[in-house]
């Protein structure tokens, strides 16, 4: 019996840090429930030996200050946010015991969202939510429980739904949720009352110690400076007024259907950690150019246009690919975000022996257009002296300027022959690097495999360069 | 180690998983989903966890919560998203909580679009979020740097306990080039503060909150102190033909791509002009920049937004050269040809 009437040890003895004089009384009002429901919590983290485990997050509201008092680890949240907090430190620390004390503002209205979501996902925490149907902290102001009719310092005629909408039943909600673990209403004032809230506070923690899910413990409290009321009206406000409205009682329940599990720590390794990010260790790309081409076609600056679908990113990032494995430095950059999704896309790409500067193509040494609209697009900004590749297949008409190299491939008719429209890209490819010498056709098939993921596509890819290189060397 | 052809984004999160990450909470946004994809992806094959929140505020917070933990732990977002997290930024300074952001900038104000941009210079750099905080803010121009300098984010967020930004436009996001990755961080510091639950301790607490002005204002002196100290001590930049130039041009991100090459062309016309490249906007190379101004005729600033790195560059210069500048919005960005001819104009 001697231990009911000690302080739980879970309590430091001195809140140090507590502002002012009185450092071994709470700052919560005479009367309010939250040290009630404090003092029961720490009792049960005694009682269960987590107290060296356990982590409670203090939310913004009247139990801001809740570190004042609990001796574990505690971290303060912003408002609304302690179950978003409370998930990053229980994923980081999987074994630690994690409570979210929250009030009715910060659970039910800022963080409505955050408190849905948590429970959603089934975070393996435990909430213990104080509904005292008012903004205590910030003077009284309406909470998103507040009872119609109740008169607050911004309801001051009364909450009325047709301007604030009802109260929020925030068990009721949660319980629709297929994850959540264990829902309970429960409310402090008499002894029998108050000795289900311990048991509510008691499952919902064992819930967690035994690792099974998502425990919420919503607590009817008083707040008689709040409510502007004795305590012992604000007792009898509680049991005729708000009970009415939020039904107390168990409305989910699941414990007994889940195994108990051990929670087992995060650990930090590096083991295998290049193979498992794909970071390739064996040296493939070779630290020299060998390959001579010509002048001008030498550093080029590439932009590869076409429809969406014609495989036009592809081209470049195959380019890109098969030129840095040949030693080239080298930069792909699409146009990016809705224009992927049909409509026509493009890409620029840098091959260079030298450090390259910009990476996007403003005039560009070589277009390649798959289509008629990227060719009218592009031709007046290719170089003097430079080249245009286009798809005569789908392009019914020459470029028009005299001061370029211009070379039409009917990409797309090669590629039907081939048996697969969608490897025009590569005929294509195949005409460039035959035209220029810019890589050899060894080093681009060497490059397949990287950026063509379904292997038994690559010999038809192989086929469609070899295609377009003999097309342009006929 | 190999080199591989890879987009920017999914370097930032090869790169912190190298640097000892395990955990990511995130939400999709275009141009820096990818940084959630590739996390999402590769978090759990290293033994990490990814997480996508219902919102930026709640990733940010899932983050604070994290860190508090003592665990390396990051999110991503643009533009807008990371104007949602703000407030959790500032708790996570505040609380002294280290994490590190990646932010891909977009075109703005609002909705804007999803093209690149740098207007969230001042909202990074000068603190967007409330209260006196400040973070180191690094700025990438290149894949390999979307690796190396997510890597030292995470290095300076644990050095200094503080939140440290990778800032890039979606161009350094989206591109691709080949990024030789470096070997992996094989230990990440102890962190005597974090809110260990094998401690004796305790004290453990990780809060923002002090209601005595006199105690918060201590806690400010302290992190000013902090700041000061980064400051002396990690100011990046990187300088391209500056030693006999005459005209300087600067600008950080992709803009310092399109500048190195109108630094070439501009010398093959016969004028004099260099670069320098701010690597970390905060601390900002003041000091470097004032010490090239006297050497110099004049300044030209490029950005892709209204002129916010400018106004440094000005305090940097204090009126002794003329700064111009020259900048393009809305995801548009300006060709070398472009730069030439406003140099050209001065």
């Amino acid at each position: 019996m001697a231990k009911v009437l000690q302080k739980a040890n879970s309590f430091y003895d001195i809140y140090e840090r507590k502002s002012g004089m009185n450092k071994d009384i709470t700052h919560y009002c005479p009367g309010c429930g939250h040290g009630v429901l404090h003092k029961l919590i720490a009792e049960a983290i005694d009682d269960f030996d987590i107290r060296d485990r356990t982590i409670l997050i203090s939310p913004v509201g009247c139990s801001v200050f809740a570190y004042y008092y609990f001796r574990v680890g505690n971290i303060q949240a912003a408002h609304g946010r302690a179950p978003a907090v409370a998930t990053g430190i229980k994923r980081a620390m999987p074994h630690s015991i994690v409570i979210s004390y929250q009030g009715d503002g910060d659970l039910a209205a800022i963080g409505g969202n955050n408190i849905m979501q948590a429970a959603n996902r089934g975070e393996k925490i435990t909430v213990f939510f104080v509904n005292n149907a008012i903004y205590g902290m910030t003077g009284g102001q309406m909470a998103p429980t507040t009872i119609v009719g109740q008169k607050t310092t911004t309801s001051p005629y009364g909450r009325k739904p047709e301007n604030e909408g009802y109260p929020v039943r925030m068990c009721e909600l949660i319980s629709t949720l297929e994850a959540p673990l264990y829902v309970e209403r429960v409310a402090l004032g008499d002894p029998r009352h108050t000795n289900k809230v311990r048991r509510a506070v008691r499952r919902g923690l064992k819930n967690q110690i035994e690792n099974k899910g998502f425990s919420f413990v919503e607590v009817l409290s008083v707040c008689p400076s709040g409510w502007k009321m004795t305590s012992e009206q604000a007792k009898d406000w509680l049991q005729e007024e708000m009970v009415k409205y939020f039904p107390l009682g168990v409305y989910k329940d699941e414990s007994s259907k889940v195994e108990t599990t051990e929670a087992k720590p995060h650990v930090f390794t590096i083991d295998n950690i290049n193979e498992n990010l794909s970071i390739p260790t064996r040296e493939s790309a070779s630290d020299k150019v060998e390959k001579k081409p010509q002048q001008q076609y030498r550093n080029p600056k590439l932009i590869i246009a076409g429809f969406g679908g014609q495989g036009v990113l592809m081209l470049g990032l195959g380019l890109a690919q098969a030129g840095m494995e040949a030693g080239y430095q080298v930069s792909w950059i699409p146009s990016y975000g809705p224009e992927m999704r049909g409509g026509t896309a493009n890409c620029h790409v840098n091959l260079s022996t030298e450090r390259i500067g910009s990476p996007t193509v403003s005039q560009p040494s070589l277009l390649i257009a798959m289509n008629a609209p990227s060719l009218d697009k592009f031709e007046k900004q290719v170089v003097k002296n430079g080249m245009i590749l286009y798809n005569t297949s789908l392009i019914d008409k020459k470029p028009e300027r005299s001061d370029i190299e211009s070379v039409g491939i009917p990409a797309t008719e090669i590629a039907d022959e081939l048996g697969n429209t969608r490897v025009a890209n590569m005929v294509v490819l195949g005409a460039y690097i035959g035209l220029t010498g810019i890589l050899d056709k060894k080093t681009l098939f060497q490059a397949l495999p990287k950026f063509i993921k379904r292997n038994a596509m690559i010999p038809l890819n192989e086929k469609a360069i070899e295609r377009g290189i003999e097309f342009v060397q006929k | 180690m190999a080199k591989q052809l890879i987009k920017g984004n999914e370097a930032v999160v090869k790169g912190a998983i190298l640097a000892g990450c395990r955990f990511f909470f995130g939400y999709p946004i275009t141009p820096a989903s990818e940084i959630a994809e590739a996390a999402a992806f590769y978090m759990p094959r290293v033994g990490g966890t990814f997480l996508q929140a219902e919102s930026e505020v709640a990733s940010i917070n899932m983050v604070y919560g994290a860190a508090s933990g003592g665990v390396r732990v990051m999110t991503a977002s643009s533009s807008p998203g990371i104007s949602l997290k703000l407030e959790g930024i500032s708790y996570c300074a505040g609380s002294e909580l280290p994490m590190v952001l990646v932010d891909i900038m977009r075109g703005g104000p609002g909705l804007g679009n999803i093209a690149p941009a740098q207007a969230d210079y001042n909202q990074i750099v000068k603190g967007g979020g409330h209260g006196n905080y400040k973070m180191p803010v690094l700025a990438p121009n290149s894949a390999q740097e979307m690796c190396d300098l997510t890597m030292q984010a995470f290095e300076l967020a644990d050095q200094y306990l503080n939140p440290a930004v990778v800032l890039a436009d979606g161009f350094i996001g989206q591109m691709m080039e080949p990024v030789e990755f470096p070997r992996a961080v094989e230990k990440i510091p102890d962190k005597d503060w974090a809110i260990h639950t094998d401690l004796k301790d305790e004290s453990r607490l990780i809060s923002s909150i002090d209601l005595e002005p006199e105690m918060l204002e201590k806690h400010n002196l302290k992190l000013q102190k902090k700041y000061r100290e980064i400051e002396a001590n990690h100011v990046q930049y990187e300088d391209y033909k500056i030693d006999d130039a005459k005209i300087i041009l600067i600008g950080y991100g992709v803009v310092s791509r399109v500048l190195y090459s109108a630094v070439d062309s501009l010398r093959q016309d016969g004028i004099k002009a260099g670069l320098i490249r701010p690597v970390s906007l905060w601390p900002f190379p003041k000091q470097h920049i004032a010490d090239l101004a006297l050497k110099s005729d004049a300044f030209l600033v490029v950005e892709l937004s209204n002129g916010q790195m400018v106004d440094d560059v000005r305090l940097a210069i204090n009126g002794v050269r003329p700064v111009h500048f020259y900048n393009r919005m809305g995801g548009m960005i300006p060709s070398p040809e472009e730069i030439c001819q406003q140099v050209k104009k001065l």
